[in-house]
C-alpha cells in the first residue's frame, strides 16, 4: 500500500449524484470527510445515505460527479481495486467459513501468505480470540458485528465505512459497541463513515456530522453545533425535539431581533438567526425544550426582566426519573415541550396548572418561515416504529 | 376407551409406518425375488432359496451392457444439466433482461408436460434433423428434461443468497472470479448437488423419453421392459436391490456426516 501525505486519505465526493430511472437518490454533493475522522451521515430511511455510502465503496456508481481518495480518483475502480472496506448491515458474514478464515479473507486475496499473526492479533483487538473456529451463526448479533468490524480493519484501508452496523442489535449492547467503535478508531486513526439513523448514535460517536434529507445534505457540523444552531427545521426537529413558534419580526436592531409571538415578545440574537430579518416579516422561532424553566404563574414576578417569556397551562406532565416532560399549551404553540431536571420539584406544577415558561435569549434560534415548521418530526416517529 | 386413548396418541406414528410399508413393500418384494430359483423363464412365483444370482449379477446376455450405457448417460446428462441449469438459474435470479420472465415459465414445461408428448416431439425434430438416433439423441433428451428440475433446484438456494455476501466479497479484493469461487459457489453448492442427484436419478431410470429417442440403443429401463415380455431374469431383481442398497447407504452416510457436525458444533 502507498504511503500517505498528508491530505492522502482525505475522502472528497465532487458533485457527486445518484439516479435511478427518473428517481433521483442523491443529488449533485460535495463532501470533503478529512483524514483520521469519524464522520457520521445521519438521516432517516431513504434519504440517499447508504447510496452515497455505497458510491464511496464502489458498489454504486454515481451518474455523475468523482469520488476521490487523497489524490487518487476512483469513481470508476471496482470495489476490489479500492483501498477502502466496508461493515456491511447484518454484517454479511460468509457462512461457509469459520471466524478466522473471514477475518483473513481479505489478506488472502490480496496474496499475502502467513495471515496467521495479524489474524490473531486482530481478533484480539475485538476480543474474539476464542472463538476463531467458530461459524458465524455460532456466535451472538454483538460478537458478529466486531467479526465484520475486523475482516474490514485488518486489510488497513484508508477509509472504513459502517452501514448503520449497530442496527440490528438491542440498545444496551449498541451503547456498548458504540463506545468499542470509538475506541477502536481513536486506536487505528482510520476515517470512519458511519451512515445510521439514530441521532444520538451520530452525536456520541462522530466527530463531524452530515443531516441528509431527500437525497440532499441540509446541514453538516460538530454534533453540538448542529444541536444548538439548527439552520432548517428539519435540522431542529431530526435532531432531538425543538419547539418551533411562528412569529413575527418587530424590531431589528444592532445584534438583537425582537419579534411578536402570542401577544408577547420573544428576544433572539441576531448570530443565531439563519433567515432574513424584515421588520414585519415571517419568522420561525425555536427553542430546545431542555433550556426551558417552568414557574407557576402565582410567581411571575419572580422571573428576571431579561428572559424570553411565554405563558400557558399544562395539559400533560410524565415522570421519567432523571427529568420530568411536560407539554404545555400556550397561544404561541399549543403544543410546547418542557425538559425539568428534577431538582427541585414544585407540587404546583401538575395538568391544569397556569405556568409561565421563560429561558435565556441565547438560548433561542432563528429559522426561515418559508419551510416546513413538521419537516423531520414524522421521520424520527416513522423510525422508532 | 383405552385403546381409542392408545389410537389417539399414537395416531401419527401409526400413519406414518403404514405409509413407509406401502412405500416399501414393492423393495421388499423385489429384494426377496432376487433369492429366489424360479422354474421356468417368469420370476413372478416363489420357488426355493438360492444365491446363483447374486454369484453372476451379469449372467444374462446384454444386461450388464445396458446398465453401464444407462450409467454413462445418467452421468454425463447429469454433468450437462448441472451446469447449465446452475447458470440458467443464476441469471434467472440475478439479472433482469428481456425475457426473463418467459423463460421462467418455460423452464416448468417440461416437467408439468406428459412424458409421451415430449418424447414424441424430440423423435419429430431429431427425425426431421436426420440424426442418427442412439447414445447422443438420448444424451440430448435426458438433459432437456433433467435441465428443469435443476433449475428449480438452484434457484431455490440462489434465491435465499445473501447478494450483500457477493459484496461483501467484491469490497474484500476477490475479483469477479474470485468471488465466484470462494463465495457463491460453495453456498450455492447444497442446491446444485440437489439438482444433479435429482438429475442423476431421472435420467437413470428414464423409459418413455428414452423408448422413443434411442434408435438400437438400449439402456437398462428399455432391457427390463424388454426382459418383461420374454421372461424375467432374477439378475433384474438383483440390479434393483443393489442399486436400493445403495442409494440408502448414501442417505445413511449423508445423515451421519450433518449428525457428526452438528456435534461439532456444539
Amino acid at each position: 500500500m502507498k504511503t500517505t501525505n498528508d491530505n492522502g486519505g482525505d475522502v472528497r465526493l465532487t458533485q457527486i449524484s445518484k439516479s435511478y430511472g427518473g428517481f433521483t437518490a442523491v443529488h449533485p454533493l460535495d463532501l470533503t470527510v478529512p483524514q483520521g475522522s469519524f464522520f457520521a451521515l445521519l438521516g432517516a430511511s431513504g434519504c440517499g445515505k447508504t447510496t452515497t455510502l455505497r458510491m464511496i465503496a464502489g458498489l454504486e456508481e454515481p451518474s455523475h460527479g468523482t469520488v476521490h481518495l487523497g489524490d487518487q480518483d476512483v469513481t470508476h475502480l471496482p470495489p476490489y481495486k479500492r483501498p477502502v472496506n466496508t461493515v456491511f448491515q447484518s454484517y454479511a458474514l460468509f457462512p461457509h467459513l469459520d471466524i478466522f478464515e473471514n477475518v483473513a479473507f481479505g489478506l488472502r486475496r490480496r496474496g499475502i501468505k502467513s495471515v496467521r499473526k495479524q489474524v490473531e492479533e486482530m481478533l484480539d483487538l475485538v476480543q474474539l480470540g476464542e472463538q476463531a473456529r467458530k461459524k458465524p451463526h455460532q456466535l451472538s448479533g454483538g460478537q458478529q458485528q466486531r467479526v465484520a468490524v475486523a475482516r474490514a480493519l485488518i486489510n488497513h484501508p484508508k477509509v472504513l465505512l459502517l452501514d448503520e452496523p449497530l442496527g440490528a442489535l438491542d440498545l444496551k449492547l449498541r451503547r456498548q459497541m458504540q463506545l468499542e467503535l470509538k475506541r477502536i478508531q481513536t486506536e487505528v486513526g482510520i476515517t470512519f463513515i458511519h451512515v445510521t439513523h439514530d441521532q444520538e448514535e451520530a452525536m456520541t460517536m462522530a466527530d463531524t456530522v452530515a443531516v441528509m434529507n431527500a437525497g440532499r445534505v441540509e446541514q453538516l457540523g460538530s454534533p453540538a453545533d448542529l444541536y444548538e444552531n439548527p439552520k432548517t427545521t428539519f435540522v431542529a426537529n431530526f435532531l432531538g425535539t425543538s419547539n418551533l413558534i411562528e412569529a413575527e419580526v418587530d424590531t431589528s436592531s444592532g445584534d438583537e431581533i425582537v419579534l411578536k409571538a402570542g401577544g408577547g415578545k420573544l428576544s433572539l440574537p441576531r448570530a443565531r438567526c439563519s433567515a432574513p430579518a424584515t421588520t414585519g416579516g415571517k419568522m420561525l422561532v425555536g427553542v430546545r425544550p431542555e433550556k426551558i424553566s417552568l414557574t407557576h404563574a402565582d410567581d411571575a414576578g419572580e422571573i428576571p426582566e431579561s428572559r424570553n417569556r411565554i405563558t400557558g397551562r399544562i395539559t400533560d406532565s410524565s415522570f421519567i426519573g432523571v427529568s420530568t416532560q411536560y407539554v404545555i399549551d400556550s397561544p404561541a404553540c399549543p403544543e410546547f415541550e418542557v425538559y425539568a431536571q428534577n431538582i427541585d420539584r414544585d407540587a404546583r406544577l401538575a395538568p391544569g396548572a397556569e405556568v409561565v415558561l421563560h429561558w435565556n435569549p441565547a438560548h433561542t434560534f432563528g429559522l426561515d418561515a418559508a419551510q416546513d415548521i413538521d419537516a423531520g418530526v414524522e421521520t424520527v416517529a416513522e423510525e422508532a416504529a | 376407551m383405552a385403546f381409542v386413548n392408545w389410537l389417539k396418541r399414537h395416531l401419527v406414528v401409526i400413519a406414518g409406518l403404514l405409509t413407509l410399508g406401502y412405500l416399501l413393500l414393492p423393495n421388499i418384494v423385489v429384494t426377496v425375488f432376487s433369492f429366489n430359483k424360479p422354474k421356468g423363464r417368469f420370476n413372478y412365483q416363489w420357488q426355493e432359496f438360492s444365491t446363483d444370482a447374486w454369484k453372476d449379477p451379469c449372467g444374462v446376455a446384454d444386461m450388464c451392457g445396458s446398465l453401464g450405457l444407462s450409467l454413462q448417460i445418467a452421468l454425463w446428462a447429469t454433468l450437462g444439466a448441472t451446469a447449465l441449469g446452475t447458470m440458467i438459474a443464476f441469471a434467472l435470479v440475478r439479472y433482469r433482461f428481456r425475457a426473463r420472465g418467459t423463460i421462467n415459465s418455460l423452464i416448468f414445461l417440461p416437467m408439468a408436460m406428459p412424458e409421451v408428448v415430449m418424447a414424441a416431439s424430440l423423435l419429430t425434430l431429431f427425425l426431421n434433423m436426420g440424426a442418427q438416433l442412439g447414445f447422443w439423441t438420448i444424451l440430448i433428451a435426458h438433459i432437456m428434461f433433467c435441465l428443469s428440475f435443476v433449475v428449480v433446484a438452484v434457484k431455490a438456494r440462489v434465491m435465499s443468497m445473501d447478494p450483500r455476501l457477493e459484496q461483501a466479497a467484491q469490497d474484500l479484493y476477490a475479483g469477479p472470479f474470485q468471488t465466484f469461487v470462494r463465495v457463491t459457489l460453495p453456498i450455492a453448492a447444497p442446491g446444485i448437488a440437489a439438482g444433479a442427484l435429482l438429475a442423476f436419478a431421472l435420467s437413470f431410470d428414464d423409459f418413455i423419453i428414452t423408448n422413443f429417442n434411442a434408435g438400437s440403443t438400449v439402456t437398462f429401463p428399455m432391457f427390463v421392459w424388454g426382459a418383461a415380455q420374454r421372461g424375467t431374469p432374477v439378475q433384474i431383481n438383483v440390479i434393483g436391490t443393489a442399486m436400493s442398497i445403495i442409494a440408502v447407504l448414501f442417505v445413511v452416510a449423508g445423515m451421519v456426516i450433518s449428525n457428526r457436525r452438528a456435534r461439532q458444533k456444539a
